[in-house]
Protein backbone atom coordinates (compact mmCIF):
# COMPACT_ATOMS: atom_id res chain seq x y z
CA UNK A 1 0.00 0.00 0.00
CA UNK A 2 1.23 3.51 -1.07
CA UNK A 3 -0.55 6.75 -0.31
CA UNK A 4 0.89 8.62 -3.10
CA UNK A 5 -0.95 9.99 -6.80
CA UNK A 6 -1.25 7.55 -9.34
CA UNK A 7 -1.60 9.64 -12.89
CA UNK A 8 -4.89 9.62 -14.64
CA UNK A 9 -5.84 11.08 -18.01
CA UNK A 10 -8.99 12.92 -18.29
CA UNK A 11 -11.47 11.55 -20.14
CA UNK A 12 -14.30 13.98 -20.35
CA UNK A 13 -15.24 17.09 -19.11
CA UNK A 14 -18.77 18.08 -18.62
CA UNK A 15 -20.63 21.23 -18.02
CA UNK A 16 -22.82 20.36 -14.93
CA UNK A 17 -23.80 24.30 -13.55
CA UNK A 18 -22.53 27.57 -13.85
CA UNK A 19 -18.78 27.18 -12.91
CA UNK A 20 -19.60 23.14 -11.89
CA UNK A 21 -18.11 20.47 -13.71
CA UNK A 22 -17.77 17.31 -13.80
CA UNK A 23 -14.14 15.47 -14.84
CA UNK A 24 -14.03 12.00 -15.82
CA UNK A 25 -11.69 9.22 -15.56
CA UNK A 26 -11.29 5.81 -17.01
CA UNK A 27 -10.43 3.42 -14.47
CA UNK A 28 -12.01 1.57 -11.47
CA UNK A 29 -11.90 3.65 -8.40
CA UNK A 30 -14.10 1.40 -6.12
CA UNK A 31 -15.18 4.03 -4.30
CA UNK A 32 -18.14 4.08 -2.02
CA UNK A 33 -20.69 7.27 -1.82
CA UNK A 34 -19.44 9.37 0.36
CA UNK A 35 -15.52 8.64 -0.07
CA UNK A 36 -13.16 11.06 -1.41
CA UNK A 37 -10.02 11.53 -3.27
CA UNK A 38 -7.18 13.80 -3.35
CA UNK A 39 -6.15 15.32 -6.31
CA UNK A 40 -2.44 16.30 -7.17
CA UNK A 41 -2.15 18.95 -10.15
CA UNK A 42 1.89 19.30 -10.73
CA UNK A 43 2.63 22.61 -9.81
CA UNK A 44 0.09 23.82 -8.52
CA UNK A 45 -1.14 21.03 -5.30
CA UNK A 46 -3.33 18.87 -4.03
CA UNK A 47 -6.98 18.90 -2.55
CA UNK A 48 -9.73 16.34 -1.44
CA UNK A 49 -12.84 16.12 -4.08
CA UNK A 50 -16.18 13.91 -3.74
CA UNK A 51 -16.91 10.85 -5.85
CA UNK A 52 -20.01 12.04 -7.99
CA UNK A 53 -20.43 9.33 -10.84
CA UNK A 54 -19.31 5.54 -10.62
CA UNK A 55 -19.77 3.34 -13.41
CA UNK A 56 -18.06 -0.16 -14.89
CA UNK A 57 -14.60 1.04 -15.63
CA UNK A 58 -15.33 4.97 -15.12
CA UNK A 59 -16.29 7.34 -13.07
CA UNK A 60 -16.26 11.23 -12.15
CA UNK A 61 -15.42 14.20 -9.52
CA UNK A 62 -17.57 17.16 -9.93
CA UNK A 63 -15.70 20.24 -8.99
CA UNK A 64 -16.95 24.06 -8.30
CA UNK A 65 -14.35 26.70 -9.60
CA UNK A 66 -13.60 28.53 -6.16
CA UNK A 67 -9.63 29.30 -6.29
CA UNK A 68 -6.41 28.63 -7.78
CA UNK A 69 -6.32 25.08 -7.84
CA UNK A 70 -9.60 24.18 -9.57
CA UNK A 71 -8.92 27.37 -11.81
CA UNK A 72 -6.02 25.42 -12.93
CA UNK A 73 -7.93 22.25 -13.15
CA UNK A 74 -10.66 24.20 -15.17
CA UNK A 75 -8.07 24.67 -17.65
CA UNK A 76 -7.22 21.43 -18.40
CA UNK A 77 -8.83 19.38 -21.42
CA UNK A 78 -9.60 15.64 -21.81
CA UNK A 79 -5.85 14.22 -22.19
CA UNK A 80 -4.37 16.28 -19.88
CA UNK A 81 -3.44 14.27 -16.52
CA UNK A 82 -4.09 14.94 -13.24
CA UNK A 83 -2.90 12.53 -9.79
CA UNK A 84 -5.56 10.73 -7.96
CA UNK A 85 -5.14 8.87 -4.36
CA UNK A 86 -7.43 7.05 -2.62
CA UNK A 87 -10.41 6.74 -2.33
CA UNK A 88 -10.35 7.72 1.67
CA UNK A 89 -12.69 8.09 4.11
CA UNK A 90 -15.98 6.63 6.14
CA UNK A 91 -18.29 6.14 3.22
CA UNK A 92 -22.76 7.49 3.91
CA UNK A 93 -23.97 3.73 5.43
CA UNK A 94 -26.53 3.37 3.06
CA UNK A 95 -28.89 2.20 5.78
CA UNK A 96 -32.37 2.66 5.65
CA UNK A 97 -35.63 1.31 2.77
CA UNK A 98 -36.99 4.94 2.14
CA UNK A 99 -34.74 8.02 1.98
CA UNK A 100 -34.32 11.70 1.73
CA UNK A 101 -30.97 12.98 0.33
CA UNK A 102 -30.55 16.48 0.88
CA UNK A 103 -27.84 18.15 -0.93
CA UNK A 104 -27.00 22.09 -1.28
CA UNK A 105 -24.92 23.97 -3.88
CA UNK A 106 -21.92 21.00 -4.90
CA UNK A 107 -22.91 19.15 -1.69
CA UNK A 108 -25.07 17.51 -3.89
CA UNK A 109 -22.16 15.79 -5.91
CA UNK A 110 -21.52 12.83 -3.64
CA UNK A 111 -24.92 12.80 -2.68
CA UNK A 112 -25.85 11.65 -6.23
CA UNK A 113 -23.42 8.60 -6.04
CA UNK A 114 -25.29 7.53 -3.54
CA UNK A 115 -28.88 7.96 -5.29
CA UNK A 116 -27.31 5.86 -7.49
CA UNK A 117 -26.11 3.10 -5.00
CA UNK A 118 -29.34 2.67 -3.00
CA UNK A 119 -31.67 2.90 -6.13
CA UNK A 120 -29.65 0.65 -7.68
CA UNK A 121 -30.49 -1.76 -4.96
CA UNK A 122 -34.35 -1.48 -4.91
CA UNK A 123 -34.92 1.43 -2.36
CA UNK A 124 -37.05 4.65 -2.31
CA UNK A 125 -34.58 7.39 -3.00
CA UNK A 126 -35.85 11.34 -2.71
CA UNK A 127 -33.44 13.62 -3.80
CA UNK A 128 -33.83 16.96 -2.61
CA UNK A 129 -31.15 19.63 -4.24
CA UNK A 130 -30.93 23.18 -3.80
CA UNK A 131 -29.09 26.26 -5.19
CA UNK A 132 -29.37 30.28 -5.36
CA UNK A 133 -30.91 30.06 -8.76
CA UNK A 134 -31.46 27.48 -11.63
CA UNK A 135 -27.49 28.32 -13.62
CA UNK A 136 -26.04 26.51 -10.15
CA UNK A 137 -28.52 23.79 -9.79
CA UNK A 138 -26.45 20.54 -10.31
CA UNK A 139 -27.64 17.67 -12.38
CA UNK A 140 -31.05 19.05 -13.50
CA UNK A 141 -31.11 15.65 -16.13
CA UNK A 142 -29.42 13.39 -14.17
CA UNK A 143 -32.59 11.46 -12.48
CA UNK A 144 -35.02 12.05 -15.55
CA UNK A 145 -35.03 8.20 -15.72
CA UNK A 146 -37.67 8.29 -12.34
CA UNK A 147 -35.59 5.54 -10.71
CA UNK A 148 -34.72 8.54 -8.47
CA UNK A 149 -37.46 11.27 -7.12
CA UNK A 150 -36.09 14.68 -7.50
CA UNK A 151 -37.08 18.00 -5.77
CA UNK A 152 -35.18 20.79 -6.80
CA UNK A 153 -35.47 24.23 -4.91
CA UNK A 154 -33.84 27.53 -6.10
CA UNK A 155 -33.81 30.37 -3.73
CA UNK A 156 -35.29 32.95 -6.36
CA UNK A 157 -37.74 30.27 -7.60
CA UNK A 158 -35.90 30.17 -11.07
CA UNK A 159 -36.27 26.51 -11.25
CA UNK A 160 -38.40 23.97 -8.90
CA UNK A 161 -39.81 25.34 -5.42
CA UNK A 162 -38.70 28.66 -4.56
CA UNK A 163 -36.84 28.63 -1.31
CA UNK A 164 -34.27 26.64 0.48
CA UNK A 165 -34.04 22.57 0.28
CA UNK A 166 -34.94 22.40 3.86
CA UNK A 167 -38.30 23.49 3.39
CA UNK A 168 -38.82 20.91 0.83
CA UNK A 169 -37.55 18.18 3.18
CA UNK A 170 -39.60 19.28 5.89
CA UNK A 171 -42.74 18.48 3.18
CA UNK A 172 -41.28 15.19 1.77
CA UNK A 173 -41.18 14.08 5.84
CA UNK A 174 -44.75 14.58 5.96
CA UNK A 175 -45.68 13.41 2.81
CA UNK A 176 -43.43 10.47 2.41
CA UNK A 177 -42.78 7.80 4.38
CA UNK A 178 -38.88 8.67 5.14
CA UNK A 179 -37.12 6.29 7.69
CA UNK A 180 -33.48 8.02 7.10
CA UNK A 181 -31.72 11.41 5.85
CA UNK A 182 -28.58 12.02 4.01
CA UNK A 183 -27.26 15.51 3.72
CA UNK A 184 -24.19 17.45 2.41
CA UNK A 185 -23.77 20.72 1.83
CA UNK A 186 -23.15 24.37 3.18
CA UNK A 187 -23.05 23.69 6.82
CA UNK A 188 -25.61 26.61 8.12
CA UNK A 189 -27.95 24.13 5.99
CA UNK A 190 -26.51 20.52 7.28
CA UNK A 191 -27.66 22.09 10.94
CA UNK A 192 -30.73 23.37 9.96
CA UNK A 193 -31.41 19.34 8.36
CA UNK A 194 -29.57 18.08 11.74
CA UNK A 195 -32.16 19.94 13.88
CA UNK A 196 -34.88 18.85 11.76
CA UNK A 197 -34.03 15.40 12.06
CA UNK A 198 -33.12 15.62 15.72
CA UNK A 199 -36.73 16.92 16.34
CA UNK A 200 -38.38 13.81 15.06
CA UNK A 201 -36.36 10.91 15.88
CA UNK A 202 -34.64 10.24 12.13
CA UNK A 203 -31.55 9.04 11.83
CA UNK A 204 -29.41 10.94 9.36
CA UNK A 205 -25.73 11.03 7.89
CA UNK A 206 -23.47 14.36 7.17
CA UNK A 207 -21.09 14.76 5.19
CA UNK A 208 -18.36 17.58 6.55
CA UNK A 209 -16.40 19.48 4.90
CA UNK A 210 -12.93 20.79 6.40
CA UNK A 211 -9.37 22.27 5.45
CA UNK A 212 -7.83 19.19 4.67
CA UNK A 213 -4.32 18.74 3.65
CA UNK A 214 -2.96 14.80 3.84
CA UNK A 215 -5.92 13.45 3.71
CA UNK A 216 -4.97 9.84 5.13
CA UNK A 217 -5.22 10.90 8.75
CA UNK A 218 -1.38 12.34 9.80
CA UNK A 219 -1.44 15.50 9.25
CA UNK A 220 -4.18 16.72 11.89
CA UNK A 221 -5.81 19.92 10.09
CA UNK A 222 -8.98 18.39 9.91
CA UNK A 223 -9.30 17.16 13.80
CA UNK A 224 -12.91 18.24 14.74
CA UNK A 225 -13.78 20.07 18.14
CA UNK A 226 -15.16 18.06 20.86
CA UNK A 227 -13.70 14.55 20.06
CA UNK A 228 -10.56 15.43 17.99
CA UNK A 229 -11.82 12.80 15.13
CA UNK A 230 -10.36 13.18 11.65
CA UNK A 231 -12.64 14.77 9.08
CA UNK A 232 -10.26 12.19 6.55
CA UNK A 233 -10.55 9.19 8.41
CA UNK A 234 -13.66 9.12 11.34
CA UNK A 235 -15.36 11.38 8.48
CA UNK A 236 -16.31 12.78 6.28
CA UNK A 237 -19.64 11.03 7.14
CA UNK A 238 -21.04 11.55 10.67
CA UNK A 239 -24.24 10.06 12.01
CA UNK A 240 -26.75 12.29 13.85
CA UNK A 241 -25.56 10.93 17.28
CA UNK A 242 -21.54 11.59 16.75
CA UNK A 243 -22.40 14.99 15.45
CA UNK A 244 -23.70 16.11 18.93
CA UNK A 245 -20.30 15.34 19.79
CA UNK A 246 -18.53 17.52 17.72
CA UNK A 247 -18.54 21.26 19.34
CA UNK A 248 -17.83 23.08 16.51
CA UNK A 249 -20.43 21.85 14.45
CA UNK A 250 -22.20 25.24 12.53
CA UNK A 251 -19.73 26.87 14.85
CA UNK A 252 -16.42 27.24 13.47
CA UNK A 253 -13.56 25.40 11.16
CA UNK A 254 -9.89 26.13 10.96
CA UNK A 255 -7.43 27.51 7.72
CA UNK A 256 -4.44 25.62 6.90
CA UNK A 257 -2.78 27.29 9.25
CA UNK A 258 -4.59 25.76 11.99
CA UNK A 259 -5.90 28.78 13.16
CA UNK A 260 -9.95 29.34 13.82
CA UNK A 261 -12.71 31.15 11.94
CA UNK A 262 -16.14 31.29 12.61
CA UNK A 263 -18.37 29.45 9.94
CA UNK B 1 -2.58 0.93 42.93
CA UNK B 2 -2.15 -1.63 40.33
CA UNK B 3 -1.93 -4.96 40.90
CA UNK B 4 0.67 -7.04 40.01
CA UNK B 5 0.32 -10.86 40.21
CA UNK B 6 3.83 -12.17 40.27
CA UNK B 7 4.46 -16.29 40.38
CA UNK B 8 7.39 -17.76 41.02
CA UNK B 9 7.96 -20.69 38.21
CA UNK B 10 10.61 -22.79 40.49
CA UNK B 11 10.97 -24.95 37.21
CA UNK B 12 12.09 -22.31 34.69
CA UNK B 13 13.97 -20.94 37.81
CA UNK B 14 12.49 -17.55 36.12
CA UNK B 15 9.23 -15.20 37.21
CA UNK B 16 6.26 -15.50 35.10
CA UNK B 17 5.07 -12.12 35.37
CA UNK B 18 1.28 -11.85 34.72
CA UNK B 19 0.75 -8.58 34.15
CA UNK B 20 3.57 -6.13 33.29
CA UNK B 21 3.95 -2.65 34.97
CA UNK B 22 3.79 -0.86 32.03
CA UNK B 23 3.95 2.96 33.53
CA UNK B 24 7.53 5.23 33.49
CA UNK B 25 8.54 8.27 34.78
CA UNK B 26 10.05 10.88 32.43
CA UNK B 27 11.29 13.87 33.42
CA UNK B 28 8.82 14.22 36.02
CA UNK B 29 5.97 12.95 33.15
CA UNK B 30 4.12 10.17 35.33
CA UNK B 31 3.11 8.01 32.08
CA UNK B 32 0.75 5.19 32.47
CA UNK B 33 3.10 3.60 29.38
CA UNK B 34 6.32 4.79 27.95
CA UNK B 35 4.71 5.77 24.20
CA UNK B 36 4.72 9.10 23.30
CA UNK B 37 2.60 11.37 20.46
CA UNK B 38 5.62 12.42 18.24
CA UNK B 39 5.65 15.65 17.38
CA UNK B 40 3.57 16.76 14.03
CA UNK B 41 1.66 13.64 13.76
CA UNK B 42 -2.03 15.32 14.44
CA UNK B 43 -1.78 17.31 17.82
CA UNK B 44 -2.61 20.54 16.03
CA UNK B 45 -5.52 20.90 18.80
CA UNK B 46 -6.19 20.11 22.00
CA UNK B 47 -8.81 17.81 21.05
CA UNK B 48 -6.87 15.86 19.04
CA UNK B 49 -4.25 15.68 21.48
CA UNK B 50 -7.21 14.42 24.49
CA UNK B 51 -8.39 11.35 21.02
CA UNK B 52 -4.78 10.32 20.65
CA UNK B 53 -4.66 10.08 24.43
CA UNK B 54 -8.14 8.36 24.78
CA UNK B 55 -6.71 5.87 22.04
CA UNK B 56 -4.05 5.09 24.61
CA UNK B 57 -1.40 7.70 24.04
CA UNK B 58 1.42 7.45 27.53
CA UNK B 59 1.98 11.40 26.72
CA UNK B 60 0.97 13.39 23.55
CA UNK B 61 2.97 16.32 21.92
CA UNK B 62 1.67 19.17 19.98
CA UNK B 63 2.56 20.40 16.72
CA UNK B 64 5.67 22.86 16.53
CA UNK B 65 4.68 26.88 17.17
CA UNK B 66 6.27 29.33 15.86
CA UNK B 67 5.65 32.81 16.95
CA UNK B 68 3.86 33.83 13.80
CA UNK B 69 1.20 31.97 12.16
CA UNK B 70 2.63 29.89 9.08
CA UNK B 71 0.86 28.44 7.03
CA UNK B 72 3.29 25.62 5.73
CA UNK B 73 4.38 23.98 2.62
CA UNK B 74 2.54 23.40 -0.48
CA UNK B 75 0.40 20.06 -0.69
CA UNK B 76 1.43 17.16 -0.76
CA UNK B 77 2.88 17.58 2.27
CA UNK B 78 3.00 13.99 3.50
CA UNK B 79 2.72 10.70 1.01
CA UNK B 80 3.85 6.77 1.84
CA UNK B 81 5.39 4.16 -0.67
CA UNK B 82 5.47 1.19 1.56
CA UNK B 83 7.23 1.14 4.69
CA UNK B 84 8.23 4.64 3.89
CA UNK B 85 6.70 8.00 4.84
CA UNK B 86 7.53 11.06 2.88
CA UNK B 87 7.07 14.43 4.98
CA UNK B 88 7.54 17.85 3.89
CA UNK B 89 4.97 19.88 6.15
CA UNK B 90 6.73 22.91 6.93
CA UNK B 91 5.51 24.28 9.95
CA UNK B 92 2.43 24.99 9.54
CA UNK B 93 1.08 26.44 12.57
CA UNK B 94 -1.62 29.40 13.74
CA UNK B 95 1.52 31.63 15.77
CA UNK B 96 2.02 31.51 20.13
CA UNK B 97 -1.11 33.93 20.30
CA UNK B 98 -3.50 31.92 18.56
CA UNK B 99 -1.83 28.35 19.84
CA UNK B 100 -1.81 30.11 23.56
CA UNK B 101 -5.35 30.09 23.48
CA UNK B 102 -5.52 26.30 21.64
CA UNK B 103 -3.32 24.52 23.83
CA UNK B 104 -5.52 25.91 27.27
CA UNK B 105 -6.86 23.63 30.51
CA UNK B 106 -4.71 20.55 29.05
CA UNK B 107 -5.77 19.14 32.20
CA UNK B 108 -8.86 17.42 30.12
CA UNK B 109 -6.45 16.05 27.40
CA UNK B 110 -5.84 12.91 30.05
CA UNK B 111 -2.05 12.36 29.72
CA UNK B 112 1.18 14.56 30.21
CA UNK B 113 1.18 17.05 27.23
CA UNK B 114 5.03 18.00 25.89
CA UNK B 115 4.48 21.29 24.21
CA UNK B 116 7.00 21.59 20.92
CA UNK B 117 8.28 24.87 20.22
CA UNK B 118 10.20 26.82 16.95
CA UNK B 119 12.59 29.53 16.46
CA UNK B 120 14.57 30.97 14.23
CA UNK B 121 17.54 31.59 16.88
CA UNK B 122 18.32 30.95 20.28
CA UNK B 123 16.85 35.19 21.21
CA UNK B 124 13.74 33.94 19.34
CA UNK B 125 13.60 30.43 21.04
CA UNK B 126 14.01 31.90 24.95
CA UNK B 127 10.89 34.49 23.24
CA UNK B 128 8.97 31.46 23.05
CA UNK B 129 9.87 29.27 26.00
CA UNK B 130 8.87 32.53 28.03
CA UNK B 131 5.71 33.65 26.45
CA UNK B 132 4.21 30.20 25.08
CA UNK B 133 4.77 27.67 28.02
CA UNK B 134 3.27 28.78 31.25
CA UNK B 135 -0.20 27.06 31.18
CA UNK B 136 0.13 23.43 31.64
CA UNK B 137 2.26 21.76 29.59
CA UNK B 138 4.46 18.97 31.57
CA UNK B 139 7.54 19.52 29.57
CA UNK B 140 9.05 21.14 25.89
CA UNK B 141 10.62 19.70 23.29
CA UNK B 142 12.56 21.48 21.04
CA UNK B 143 13.05 20.01 17.25
CA UNK B 144 16.33 21.10 15.96
CA UNK B 145 16.27 18.81 13.33
CA UNK B 146 13.60 19.41 10.40
CA UNK B 147 15.14 18.51 7.21
CA UNK B 148 12.85 20.92 4.94
CA UNK B 149 11.65 24.20 6.58
CA UNK B 150 14.16 26.93 5.52
CA UNK B 151 14.82 29.12 8.53
CA UNK B 152 14.07 26.15 11.27
CA UNK B 153 16.03 23.09 12.23
CA UNK B 154 18.95 21.30 10.10
CA UNK B 155 18.12 23.89 7.03
CA UNK B 156 19.20 26.59 9.57
CA UNK B 157 22.11 25.34 11.47
CA UNK B 158 20.53 24.24 14.55
CA UNK B 159 21.60 20.62 14.72
CA UNK B 160 25.02 21.71 15.01
CA UNK B 161 26.70 20.81 18.58
CA UNK B 162 27.30 24.83 19.39
CA UNK B 163 23.90 26.07 17.86
CA UNK B 164 22.39 23.10 19.79
CA UNK B 165 24.32 24.21 23.12
CA UNK B 166 23.15 27.98 22.80
CA UNK B 167 19.36 27.26 22.07
CA UNK B 168 18.86 24.73 24.32
CA UNK B 169 20.84 26.89 27.29
CA UNK B 170 18.70 30.14 26.31
CA UNK B 171 15.49 27.96 26.71
CA UNK B 172 16.67 26.66 30.06
CA UNK B 173 17.28 29.83 31.30
CA UNK B 174 13.88 30.79 30.45
CA UNK B 175 11.92 28.25 31.64
CA UNK B 176 11.48 25.70 34.28
CA UNK B 177 9.53 23.10 32.15
CA UNK B 178 11.94 20.39 31.61
CA UNK B 179 13.74 20.66 28.23
CA UNK B 180 13.78 17.40 25.25
CA UNK B 181 16.04 18.30 22.56
CA UNK B 182 15.25 16.05 19.49
CA UNK B 183 17.90 15.51 17.41
CA UNK B 184 18.28 14.45 13.62
CA UNK B 185 19.35 10.84 12.61
CA UNK B 186 21.28 12.32 10.17
CA UNK B 187 24.69 13.68 12.02
CA UNK B 188 27.54 12.06 12.12
CA UNK B 189 28.91 13.37 15.50
CA UNK B 190 25.24 12.52 17.12
CA UNK B 191 27.49 11.90 20.53
CA UNK B 192 28.95 15.65 20.39
CA UNK B 193 25.19 17.12 19.52
CA UNK B 194 23.80 15.34 22.22
CA UNK B 195 26.46 15.79 24.90
CA UNK B 196 25.81 19.63 23.43
CA UNK B 197 22.65 19.28 24.58
CA UNK B 198 22.74 17.93 28.07
CA UNK B 199 25.84 20.10 28.60
CA UNK B 200 23.66 23.07 28.34
CA UNK B 201 20.80 21.26 30.75
CA UNK B 202 18.45 19.52 28.70
CA UNK B 203 16.69 16.83 30.72
CA UNK B 204 16.20 14.86 27.81
CA UNK B 205 16.95 13.97 24.18
CA UNK B 206 14.58 12.68 21.39
CA UNK B 207 16.20 10.22 19.19
CA UNK B 208 15.11 11.48 17.12
CA UNK B 209 13.67 13.31 14.09
CA UNK B 210 12.94 11.97 10.75
CA UNK B 211 15.80 10.94 8.35
CA UNK B 212 16.79 12.79 4.76
CA UNK B 213 15.42 14.80 2.97
CA UNK B 214 14.25 11.94 0.34
CA UNK B 215 11.91 13.15 -2.45
CA UNK B 216 9.42 11.06 -4.44
CA UNK B 217 9.30 11.70 -8.21
CA UNK B 218 6.19 10.75 -10.11
CA UNK B 219 7.76 8.65 -13.07
CA UNK B 220 4.54 9.92 -15.19
CA UNK B 221 5.16 14.02 -15.14
CA UNK B 222 8.54 13.86 -14.00
CA UNK B 223 8.08 16.05 -11.15
CA UNK B 224 8.80 16.09 -7.89
CA UNK B 225 5.47 14.64 -5.82
CA UNK B 226 6.18 16.51 -2.78
CA UNK B 227 4.93 19.92 -2.33
CA UNK B 228 8.19 21.14 -1.02
CA UNK B 229 10.08 18.49 -3.44
CA UNK B 230 11.98 17.39 -0.68
CA UNK B 231 10.87 15.70 2.93
CA UNK B 232 11.85 13.94 6.11
CA UNK B 233 11.69 9.91 5.83
CA UNK B 234 9.94 7.51 8.57
CA UNK B 235 7.86 5.03 8.62
CA UNK B 236 8.62 1.21 9.69
CA UNK B 237 11.80 1.23 7.33
CA UNK B 238 13.52 4.01 9.63
CA UNK B 239 13.45 1.68 12.48
CA UNK B 240 16.93 0.31 12.20
CA UNK B 241 18.38 4.01 11.96
CA UNK B 242 16.88 5.13 14.87
CA UNK B 243 17.33 2.13 16.88
CA UNK B 244 21.63 2.99 16.02
CA UNK B 245 21.19 6.30 16.70
CA UNK B 246 19.47 5.79 19.88
CA UNK B 247 21.79 3.25 20.84
CA UNK B 248 24.58 5.81 20.16
CA UNK B 249 23.31 8.71 21.71
CA UNK B 250 23.09 6.20 25.02
CA UNK B 251 26.89 5.72 25.43
CA UNK B 252 27.06 9.85 25.21
CA UNK B 253 25.07 11.17 27.35
CA UNK B 254 23.40 9.82 30.72
CA UNK B 255 20.32 12.07 30.39
CA UNK B 256 17.30 10.16 29.29
CA UNK B 257 16.63 9.19 25.62
CA UNK B 258 12.96 9.01 24.05
CA UNK B 259 13.32 6.90 21.17
CA UNK B 260 11.57 7.69 17.99
CA UNK B 261 11.20 6.23 14.47
CA UNK B 262 9.61 3.69 12.78
CA UNK B 263 8.21 1.68 15.97
CA UNK B 264 4.76 0.12 14.75
CA UNK B 265 3.91 -2.70 17.02
CA UNK B 266 4.58 -4.05 20.96
CA UNK B 267 8.61 -5.76 20.39
CA UNK B 268 9.82 -2.84 18.10
CA UNK B 269 9.06 -0.29 21.27
CA UNK B 270 10.56 -3.61 23.48
CA UNK B 271 13.83 -2.92 21.26
CA UNK B 272 14.08 0.98 21.43
CA UNK B 273 13.35 0.08 25.09
CA UNK B 274 16.66 -2.36 25.08
CA UNK B 275 18.70 0.66 23.07
CA UNK B 276 19.00 2.49 25.92
CA UNK B 277 15.26 4.33 25.48
CA UNK B 278 13.19 5.29 28.80
CA UNK B 279 10.16 5.98 26.38
CA UNK B 280 9.16 5.12 23.00
CA UNK B 281 7.70 8.10 20.23
CA UNK B 282 4.74 6.75 18.01
CA UNK B 283 4.63 8.75 14.78
CA UNK B 284 3.61 7.34 11.70
CA UNK B 285 2.53 4.20 12.97
CA UNK B 286 -1.13 6.48 13.65
CA UNK B 287 -1.53 6.08 9.83
CA UNK B 288 0.27 2.14 9.10
CA UNK B 289 -1.70 0.51 11.91
CA UNK B 290 -4.80 3.47 13.14
CA UNK B 291 -5.63 5.78 15.46
CA UNK B 292 -5.92 3.09 18.45
CA UNK B 293 -2.20 2.10 17.58
CA UNK B 294 -1.31 3.38 20.71
CA UNK B 295 -3.98 0.64 22.83
CA UNK B 296 -2.36 -1.81 20.54
CA UNK B 297 1.63 -1.65 20.50
CA UNK B 298 0.50 -0.88 24.62
CA UNK B 299 -0.85 -4.32 24.62
CA UNK B 300 1.81 -5.99 22.47
CA UNK B 301 4.31 -4.55 24.92
CA UNK B 302 2.74 -5.81 27.70
CA UNK B 303 2.42 -9.58 26.29
CA UNK B 304 5.74 -9.19 25.12
CA UNK B 305 7.06 -8.39 28.87
CA UNK B 306 5.03 -11.52 30.39
CA UNK B 307 6.39 -13.89 27.82
CA UNK B 308 9.76 -12.69 28.36
CA UNK B 309 9.77 -11.94 32.67
CA UNK B 310 9.97 -8.31 32.36
CA UNK B 311 7.86 -6.90 35.17
CA UNK B 312 8.54 -3.48 34.38
CA UNK B 313 9.70 -1.23 31.89
CA UNK B 314 13.19 0.22 33.28
CA UNK B 315 13.89 -3.56 33.40
CA UNK B 316 14.89 -3.44 29.44
CA UNK B 317 16.27 0.24 29.10
CA UNK B 318 19.73 -0.60 27.77
CA UNK B 319 19.87 -3.90 28.16
CA UNK B 320 21.15 -4.11 24.79
CA UNK B 321 24.49 -2.36 25.57
CA UNK B 322 25.26 -5.14 28.22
Amino acid sequence: MSERPVMFRIEKVEDEARDIRSFWFSGDMKAKPGQFVMMWIPGTGQKPFGISYQEKGRFALTVRKVGAFTERLFSMKPGGRVGLQGPYGRPFSGKGKGAALVGGGYGTAPLALLADVMSGKGKEVTLITGAATKDLLLYRKRFSGGRVKTVYATDDGSFGHRGFCTQCLLEVLKKDKIDYVYCCGPEKMMVKVFGICSERGIPAEFSLERYMKCGFGICGSCSLDGTGWRVCREGPVFTLDELRKVTEFGKHRRDCSGKREKL
Amino acid sequence: MIFQAVILNIFAGKEIIMSADLSVKLCGMRMKNPLILASGILGVTKDSLKFMAGNGAGAVTIKSVSREPRKGHESPIVLTEGDVMINAVGYSNPGLREAKREFSGLRDVGAPVIASIIGADAEEFAYMAGNFLPGGFAAVELPLSCPHTPGYGMLAGQGRPEATYDITAAVKGNTKLPVIVKLSPCIHALGDVAKAAEKAGADAINMGNTAGPGMFIDPRTAKPLLGFRFGGLSGPAMKPIALRCVYDVCEAVKIPVIGTGGVTKGTDAAEMLMAGASAVGVGSAVHYRGADVFMRIAEELSSFMEEEGYAKIKDMVGIAHE
